[in-house]
């Protein structure tokens, strides 16, 4: 089944970029033989070039050109065409990007309305040709930034446009938002009119925050550089590495945040593209992690960060790898899911893992940890064989888990200083399409949601009462 | 005749492997312990069972292999291909490519209907090659979305086409603690469609199978191929030849129909739970020696005291006094686990000389059942798996009430707050469902509770 990725924006890019990198490098450790295989194909198709040009799509046997599944939106240049220059153009056909120059400005409203409005014919058209070569498409994937004007706004655009076009194919958002010193101004404006969109039209959001992610990085900096592990961490396991994969030249500012990411992705479709014995597919972490509709945001964590370069793996560092999957520095969002109610948790593992280190790690962690009273054994579990690259082993956490609110409340106040004094408003109602409503309607729509994670926390800690069972004559 | 099995989603797939497995594998096995002409009858019988010949000579499983993503069957195809001692029909199975979801409404009103034609044209295509059809046996988990709710509908479309045939589900019981998250809702649809169309449930807990690989196979790090292997070997301790008491020195020719007939006297009451006894790792066998009075007398002690093993058994739990005037509900003494019906398997060395009065004992039972139709037993002087005297024990009884009853409150809990029901009206299936099935087993523990 495949999972079809749109990098839209800037930071959606320059993740997605690092992303196909990590995946190649991925199956390239997996697959020696070079055959193009199931896994491959859930984010590849397979193009026979010799005739020159763009070839028909090889099905089965030897692996001749790769493409990626995918398709780049950005308005403006810069980050696609270094794309298309890099080590990874092969991987890219010109079909697949829908650019233009200008930008959106930072502004959600030139994003969603105006280039929404211009691009929508040509965004289906190429939707529509991506979608014919997918055998069974059974998942979209945007990734985005929450705090710009093309990612947010042309990004929830798309999202609607998927909903309308493909309304049975899953969609998952990985947003990132942006942090408190956020330099561009009108951040908190794009963020809530995104999230509206995000609320309404998203069937899961994963959402990141840049300080999370900026932590983990000076984390694993520190580790190496304090000379404690020094040169026994594998390089290439490191969460933060381009280390193996094609774009090792010129490693950018932001490539270690963005590999994050990137592994992040990876790691989420792995069961989905490699054998276990207990599968775990994206549209069971929606089935199993979204209770109620609009409860749809998971907090995830990765963990080991990195692995050293020794091989015996006791089994005490195995359970570690489940401590830290609960901790609060590896979260990718700044929240703390252990003080905050569980609505429910999924634990995907990957490599030498078996069913009793799963189930001894749950009964060691679930009395430390708050559970709603109607799912008190709410854990969903995946167990895929192969595992990351330079890792024996390595685990994705995601809780639904009211630990969000805190973020979704700054995000409210950050908006409201700017709103109460109508700052920079008229940048955006002067957009076509674009009037005081949006405003209003998107605070309502965050307030709402701000208000069900309310109630539901208000029921921690309470007594739990079970509700009387049917009675039967007998 | 002929058992043909279909082996649906992840978890049937991947057990139905195992069991075909053990089977071949004990057919194989030069421990028979008996004369040359009973193995060659049991290795006869047992190949009529469960496999077709081929030109080739390898025997091919008598299976069709279902699943809504490819993987597993996958790698079933060709981990069974690979062993050389048999192998699957590979055009006998169906697959498509994006999964059930966990979702039991889509693999019952999604995928059932649209794959009903497709799915039993295999089966009808393996029916056809038995000689004598014996019946299914289904093999699936009730905690996913297509061994739940797919091989739902499939019972239901094999008691269609089949109505005069019998069909034994082998359902798999989730781990308490989450597998699944909406686990209890699945199971609780699952078992309510099954018991209107199947003869009979025969039940695993992966728990109790846990804890036999913990603390009897002594594994340290279990994973679910072992948790299947242990399954795989209580099946085949089943299902391998046997002689039935009035059947003469021939092999059983009706498993299936034998097994319903001595064990489903009502149909209100078809949850089958399994006990097998000694297991042990490979390596101990050969430093052990069992006595039949010895391996009897525990398994009655696990049947009366509902254990799971046979290490820590209550032995303190006694069946009540017969001939007491007291009603039978008030004098039944707690934790007492009240049969309806039992069948004893024996195999191995020495089994004719069995006493097995203990288990004719009135005051096990119901009283609406001639003890002398409750209890029945089957045996083979056969070695099986390398074990020099085994028995299992198939019970209807209330062994499977409590954790049943469990599975059913969680499920209400979650549907009082209605978690999750979302996911489950989007493919279909209507809060009245769900409250129908409910109704449904709350009936059955009701029933099993008054026993």
């Amino acid at each position: 089944a495949v999972s079809l990725p749109f990098a839209v924006g800037q930071c959606g890019n320059q993740v997605g970029c690092r992303f196909w990198d990590l995946a190649l490098r991925e199956h390239a450790a997996v697959n020696k033989k070079g055959i193009y295989d199931e896994a491959l194909s859930s984010f590849f198709r397979n193009i026979d070039t010799r005739s020159g040009g763009d070839g028909p799509d090889i099905y089965k046997g030897k692996i001749c050109s790769l493409k990626a599944r995918a398709l780049l939106i950005d308005m403006e240049e810069g980050v696609v065409n270094e794309l298309l220059q890099g080590p990874l153009r092969d991987v890219f056909d010109i079909k697949q990007l829908i650019t233009d120059v200008s930008g959106s400005g930072n502004n959600w409203a030139v994003g969603h309305k105006l280039y929404g409005c211009q691009y929508r014919e040509n965004i289906v058209e190429k939707l529509r040709k991506t979608a014919e070569h997918c055998d069974c498409l059974q998942c979209f994937f945007i990734i985005h930034s929450m705090g710009g004007g093309t990612g947010s706004g042309l990004g929830t655009f798309v999202l609607n446009l998927l909903e309308e076009e493909f309304p049975e194919v899953y969609r998952f958002v990985t947003s990132v938002y942006p942090s408190g010193e956020d330099d561009v101004i009108t951040s908190p404006y794009n963020s809530v009119l995104a999230m509206k969109e995000l609320n309404e039209h998203a069937d899961c959001v994963l959402p990141i925050e840049n300080e999370s992610l900026f932590d983990i990085v000076n984390k694993i900096h520190q580790m190496i550089n304090s000379g404690k592990l020094g040169s026994t961490v594998k390089q290439n396991s490191l969460v933060t590495s381009s280390s193996g994969s094609a774009k090792t030249l010129q490693e950018k500012p932001f490539d270690a945040m963005n590999n994050v990411v990137a592994n992040l992705l990876l790691n989420l479709t792995s069961s989905a593209r490699f054998e276990g014995s207990l599968n775990m597919d994206l549209n069971e972490i929606s089935m199993n992690l979204v209770p109620f509709p609009r409860l749809h945001y998971l907090v995830s964590s990765l963990t080991p960060l990195y692995t050293l370069a020794d091989v015996n793996v006791p089994c005490r560092r195995l359970d570690q790898m489940f401590s830290d999957a609960f901790s609060r520095d590896h979260q990718l969002i700044q929240a703390d899911p252990k003080h905050s109610l569980y609505l429910a948790c999924a634990l995907l593992v990957r490599g030498n893992v078996q069913v009793s280190d799963l189930r001894r790690n749950i009964e060691r962690l679930k009395p430390s940890l708050h559970f709603v009273s109607w799912n008190q054994e709410g854990w969903k579990t995946g167990l895929c064989s192969v595992p990351p690259v330079g890792h024996s082993h390595s685990l994705l956490a995601l809780a639904n888990n009211t630990c969000v609110k805190p973020t979704f409340i700054e995000l409210k106040d950050r908006f409201m200083k700017l709103y109460k004094k109508k700052a920079h408003l008229h940048h955006y109602l002067q957009v076509d399409g674009m009037e005081q409503s949006c405003f209003s309607e998107a605070i309502c729509s965050l307030s709402d949601l701000i208000e069900e994670y309310n109630e539901l926390d208000a029921t921690k800690g309470g007594p739990r009462i079970d509700p009387s069972r049917l009675k039967i004559a007998v | 005749m002929s058992i043909v099995t279909v082996q649906l989603g992840q978890c049937g797939n991947q057990i139905g492997h195992e069991v075909f497995n053990a089977l071949c594998s004990d057919i194989h096995g030069t421990h028979g312990l008996c004369s040359k002409k009973e193995n060659e009858s049991y290795h006869d019988s047992c190949k009529e069972r469960f496999f077709c010949e081929e030109e080739s000579g390898v025997p091919v499983a008598r299976a069709v292999l279902v699943d809504m993503e490819p993987k597993v069957i996958s790698q079933t195809l060709s981990m069974a291909a690979r062993s050389g001692h048999w192998k699957y029909n590979h055009q006998s199975h169906f697959c498509q490519k994006q999964g059930s979801g966990n979702n039991w409404a889509n693999g019952y009103s999604v995928h059932g209907p649209r794959h009903k034609e497709a799915i039993m044209n295999l089966v009808q295509k393996e029916a056809e090659k038995c000689d004598r059809l014996g019946g299914f046996f289904t093999i699936m988990s009730m905690a996913g979305g297509t061994g739940s709710g797919l091989g739902a509908f499939v019972t239901q479309c094999l008691r269609d086409a089949f109505p005069t045939s019998f069909i034994l589900n082998h359902v798999i019981w989730p781990y308490g603690t989450g597998e699944v998250i909406v686990q209890n809702y699945n199971s609780v649809l699952t078992l309510s469609h099954l018991y209107q169309s199947a003869d009979a449930l025969l039940v695993h807990e992966n728990d109790v199978i846990h804890k036999i690989c913990a603390q009897l196979m002594n594994i340290k790090q279990i994973s679910f191929r072992d948790v299947n292997q242990v399954i795989a070997h209580q099946l085949g301790s089943v299902f391998q030849p046997t002689h039935t008491a009035g059947g003469g020195s021939d092999y059983s020719r009706n498993p299936l129909g034998d097994l319903m007939e001595t064990l489903v006297p009502h149909p209100e009451f078809k949850m089958l739970g399994l006990r097998n006894i000694p297991q042990m790792p490979e390596n101990s066998l050969a430093y052990s020696t069992f006595s039949w009075p010895g391996l009897i007398k525990h398994l009655r002690q696990m049947l009366i005291a509902n254990a799971k093993m046979e290490e820590g058994i209550d032995w303190q739990v006694r069946p009540p006094h017969p001939g007491s005037s007291i009603p039978s509900s008030h004098s039944k003494p707690l934790h007492f686990n009240t049969s309806i019906a039992n069948l004893v398997i024996l195999r191995g060395k020495d089994v004719h000389s069995v006493d097995l009065g203990s288990f004719r004992d009135p005051s096990l039972y119901t009283s609406w059942l001639n003890p002398q139709d409750a209890f029945n037993a089957w045996k083979t002087p056969r070695a099986f798996n390398k074990y020099e005297k085994s028995a299992a024990l198939v019970s209807n009884s209330q062994f499977l009430l409590k954790p049943l009853d469990n599975i059913v409150g969680k499920a209400w809990n979650m549907f009082a707050s209605k978690a999750y029901i979302h996911q489950y009206t989007k493919f279909g299936i209507q809060e009245e469902d769900f409250l129908d099935s409910f109704t449904t087993l709350e009936q059955v523990i009701s029933s099993y509770t008054i026993l």
